[in-house]
């Protein structure tokens, strides 16, 4: 067998442009050019009440406004903290319920099933459900959406119910790589569970932690759909995260200006992130693609 | 049955319950009288109406979200995997320059925040006359469903072994030949994963659909859903009835290829 054929014979290179030029192309026009836009949009003043002023270049002002605007401030804190508090609980949850399954001998097809629910539906739907719920039926007379931090729970508990079972697919396929035999010979030398568990599964397990706690990570950071839904960013903007006040600086204030500075930030924060988490843990996200 | 075996089975089972809650809760609250949804809750409802149905189908007009959302997801997917598949082939089987940058490229834009580049796209679809259109959905829908598309076939191209192509080859058949008649043909599950996968984001998709549509007659799903009004408060039998109906496509999908979407998934996250 020529390993030449493999990857690809000389007289064939004309077929990579073929191949992967529609899906750059994809890429470029909706993705990096437009990311550019926003960026060069945010140097702007530009509201579109306010036409008559047009759109002139105002350099890093939508920043600095930015910077001394106490919203704003609030929103990339509450989004930051939002993703402290949520992702270590679903990465704990989804590693439990990834245990869980892992033992399941019969019924594996019910137990995905189950699990898959829950991530496949809308965000929309699942916060919509779990709003109904915190309404009425968990504590009728306490009202969770008027109070300032108790609105941040069913805001939570969706995000939460919705993704732990995602952490744990991701974890249980982490799982599965690991070779029995292991824990066979440690339970031999009289290793118990909880043993097995901190010196076999744990340290086995980290690279998948690492890409799932990644993943949560970045779409904890661009919250937006289970806040609309369920809060709206109140009271008042207790609940509002970034992508949010991004969103109604741009399509209810209209200041394209101003809200594509904020969205900028929102882009450099989860951009910034994935930085530091690919370049500090390694290069287990791209795995053996390259 | 050993008591630590019977426990992990009752943990869980329970645990698994406890996923199921809210969507049990939802589809029965669906079917309850408005007067008493907010009543304690039973397990099997009383009193089973199907009003809130009929409603949905009836004033609020619910089948025009439905076509919305099903025209969309389904153009995205003709239009994304395709793309994907090709150039994920590229990826897979060529050495070219750039190829790392390429992978590179695709894993950071599949990782852009949404509200990043909707600024620039209302405003040209805007330009364009697009917004409220479906061509205005797909546009965006596509460049964000394509990355991860790749991303997933990518890893399912070099899965498949390049033995047989390699013996169409030597037997003297062109590339793209070889490419549709033996690649193409072992490709088909990973194909359609990224194709379950491409429909199921841009049925649930919401933060584009609320951005570019401005009325009825183009919101999706979600937007519809999400919008839903009632004269004093949020009508929520009519509400429940709509999410246990925007269930129902996913439920199927789910049940149906639970075991390639688990493949799907997790090819993106743990090696192989």
């Amino acid at each position: 067998m020529s390993p030449r054929l493999r990857s690809g014979q000389e007289h064939e290179r004309w077929l990579v442009p073929l191949l992967v030029g529609p899906a750059l192309a994809f890429i470029l026009i909706g993705s990096l050019v437009p990311i550019a836009a926003t960026v060069w949009e945010a140097l702007h003043g530009h509201d579109l009440r306010l036409p008559w002023l047009g759109r002139p270049f105002i350099g890093l002002d939508n920043f600095i406004e930015a910077a001394g605007d106490p919203r704003f401030r609030a929103a990339l804190v509450h989004t930051v903290v939002f993703a402290t508090v949520t992702v270590p609980l679903e990465i704990g949850l989804g590693l439990a319920l990834a245990l869980v399954m892992q033992t399941a001998t019969h019924g594996r097809s019910a137990v995905r099933v189950v699990a898959l629910l829950p991530w496949a539906i809308p965000t929309v739907v699942a916060a919509l459900v779990v709003r109904f719920m915190f309404e009425g039926l968990i504590s009728p007379s306490f009202d969770w959406l008027v109070r300032p931090l108790a609105a941040w729970v069913p805001i939570g508990v969706a995000d939460v119910w919705k993704t732990t079972p995602f952490v744990a697919i991701l974890l249980l396929a982490g799982l599965q790589t690991i070779d029995p035999a292991l824990h066979e010979a440690a339970s031999i030398d009289g290793a118990g569970p909880g043993r097995r568990f901190l010196t076999i599964t744990m340290p086995l397990l980290i690279p998948t932690l690492v890409v799932a706690a990644a993943f949560r990570i970045l779409d904890a950071l661009r919250l937006f759909d289970t806040v609309y839904v369920i809060t709206a960013g109140g009271p008042g903007t207790a609940t509002e995260p970034l992508s949010m006040y991004a969103f109604i600086a741009l399509m209810q204030r209209l200041r394209f200006g101003y809200g594509s500075a904020l969205s900028v930030t929102v882009f450099l924060l989860t951009f910034g992130f994935a930085l530091v988490w690919v370049r500090t843990l390694g290069r287990s996200l791209v795995g053996d693609r390259v | 049955m050993s008591a630590a075996r019977g426990l992990r089975v009752a943990a869980a089972i329970g645990l698994l319950g406890l996923l199921l809650v809210p969507i049990y809760w939802m589809v029965v609250s669906s079917l309850t009288p408005e007067a008493r949804l907010f009543e304690a809750p039973h397990l099997v409802p009383r009193t089973v109406t199907f009003e809130h149905y009929r409603a949905l189908f009836g004033e609020r007009q619910f089948l025009v979200p439905i076509r919305n959302s099903f025209v969309v997801a389904a153009l995205t997917t003709l239009l994304a995997v395709p793309v994907a598949a090709s150039c994920a082939y590229a990826i897979a089987r060529f050495r070219f320059r750039g190829r790392g940058l390429l992978l590179a490229l695709i894993l950071s834009v599949s990782m852009f925040p949404q509200i990043s580049i909707v600024p620039p796209l209302f405003l040209v679809l805007r330009a364009l006359g697009l917004l409220d259109t479906y061509p205005g959905l797909v546009l965006p829908y596509v460049t964000f469903s394509t990355p991860l598309a790749v991303w997933l076939l990518t890893g399912f191209f070099r899965q498949l072994p390049p033995d047989l192509e390699e013996a169409a080859l030597l037997d003297g058949a062109s590339r793209l030949r070889a490419l549709v008649d033996v690649v193409l043909p072992l490709a088909a599950p990973g194909v359609a994963t990224a194709a379950i996968l491409t429909f199921l984001y841009c049925w649930n998709e919401f933060l584009f659909a609320l951005s570019f549509t401005l009325g009825p007659e183009r919101q999706t799903v979600p937007v519809a859903v999400t919008l839903f009004r009632g004269r004093y408060q949020v009508p929520w039998g009519q509400v429940l009835a709509a999410t246990a109906v925007a269930t129902i496509p996913v439920a199927l999908l789910v049940a149906g290829f639970q075991r390639r979407i688990v493949a799907g998934l997790t090819s993106g996250a743990s090696k192989g």
